[in-house]
């Protein structure tokens, strides 16, 4: 049974750590409004890059003058991972889900006698996947240092995955990051980025289809816009994750703080029933003490 | 009064301009080219350079931009530029650190195609530079 100084030790302890926890997840809230500000502003770039795209590709309509990025080597035997996943920890499930996603796409592949390699995006996604997997790991990426993501963030991982593919390094690239749903939904999601999964011609490509004259050619610029738009597909997969960390970290935040108010409730009747049962063993005492007088 | 046309200005990072304006003119890669309204259908990249807006109403606006995509519609045109900073906005120090990155990039240069290509763009970029400095 611990003395009342020791219960009175644990509650302010208690204490402590619920306004720590509570203030964590105040700054999370304030984080995850930035965040998802942030997302959206990327948002119509995206979009347009798209469309864009859905036009140019029915102009030069896959033919030989597509650019490998594109079409693929044609091969499928080295996967490329990129797995971008929090700087930091305390967001509850978010990292290990991206990193059991990623986990079970690498078994298959494995299993399928594929060869993989990894990029790490984030130092939690790193610290998981190296215990298992530290000899497939080729390059870890480090965004700690920096405050506000932007473009050019995201520019230097795609240069790296350009550069690898260029170098023939792998035939397939898949993405792994987590879709922002809702501040308490955030889903794990794989998206191939090269080659390039067929963009879909959404209806305002299709009617934009006119005869566009092209400066310079098609080609050129399709090889142009490419990496473009798989540094805006890295780009917006970081910013996802920001506001997803976020979301997770704020959540996780709120149920420690309840779960410290809880803890902190059980304890205070612990503490007051043993004081009262001090008191009143201190008042037999004296009781029985007088009448044995 | 010349008809007006929808205009936006991306950059990922965030929508910068979305408006009615008279003409753009725009720093393709073959040359500037004015956009006005009913323009053909065209393509086009787009290199370091000054992109002036003219609205429908209000003052004449004058981006940077670095690099980047413009597709142009009869109903519209569209600028999707890498990193774009209105010119007042704009740091000198940064310029000079993308000249600096540029030098570098021709400095590493493995082939003559690359070579060319990193030349190329520092000459933009100094012209660029040329082009603002002043002001």
């Amino acid at each position: 049974m611990p003395s009342l100084k020791d219960l009175r030790n644990r509650i302010a302890s208690v204490k402590a750590t619920q306004k720590i926890t509570k203030a964590m997840q105040m700054v999370a809230a304030a984080k995850l409004r930035r965040a998802q500000e942030a997302a959206e502003a990327a948002r119509p770039y995206s979009e347009r890059m798209g469309a864009v795209l859905a036009n140019i590709t029915q102009a030069v309509g896959g033919g030989g003058d597509a650019p490998a990025l594109m079409t693929g080597t044609g091969k499928d035997d080295v996967h490329l991972l990129v797995v971008c996943t929090a700087e930091r920890g305390l967001c509850g499930g978010f990292n290990s889900q991206i990193a059991r996603l990623a986990r079970d796409h690498i078994r298959k592949l494995l299993s399928a006698g594929k060869q993989v390699k990894i990029i790490c995006v984030g130092k939690k996604g790193y610290d998981i996947l190296r215990r298992d997997y530290a000899s497939l790991i080729l390059d870890r990426v480090d965004l700690r240092e920096v405050r506000t993501l932007s473009f050019v963030n995201a520019d230097a991982i795609a240069k790296k995955v350009i550069g690898l593919f260029n170098d023939g390094q792998f035939d397939v690239c898949t993405l792994f990051y987590s879709n922002f749903k809702s501040v308490i939904s955030q889903i794990p999601t794989a998206q191939q980025i090269i080659p390039a999964a067929a963009v879909e011609a959404s209806g305002e490509a299709a009617n934009g289809a006119a005869v566009y004259e092209y400066e310079p050619e098609p080609g050129e610029i399709l090889s142009d816009l490419i990496p473009r738009n798989i540094a805006v597909q890295i780009f917006r997969a970081l910013l996802e994750n920001a506001a997803g960390e976020m979301g997770a970290k704020m959540s996780a935040m709120d149920s420690a703080t309840r779960n410290a108010g809880d803890m902190i409730n059980r304890l205070s009747i612990t503490y007051n029933r043993q004081r009262q049962a001090q008191i009143t063993k201190e008042l037999i005492e004296i009781i029985s003490g007088a009448e044995a007088l | 009064m010349a008809k007006a046309f929808k205009f936006e200005l991306v950059s990922p990072e965030r929508l910068l301009v979305s408006e009615e304006v008279e003409s753009v003119v725009i720093p393709g890669a073959e040359g500037e080219m004015t956009v006005m309204a009913e323009h053909a259908p065209v393509m086009t990249t787009i290199k370091p350079g000054v992109v002036t807006v003219k609205p429908a109403s209000g003052n004449t606006q004058r981006f940077v931009v670095f690099g980047g995509f413009a597709d142009i519609l009869p109903s519209g045109c569209t600028l999707l530029a890498e990193s774009a900073v209105a010119v007042e906005d704009i740091d000198r120090a940064e310029i000079a650190r993308r000249i600096q990155e540029a030098r570098e990039d021709i400095a590493d240069a493995k082939d003559d195609a690359s070579r060319t290509k990193a030349e190329q763009f520092l000459h933009q970029l100094t012209t660029l530079e040329g082009a603002i400095l002043p002001a």
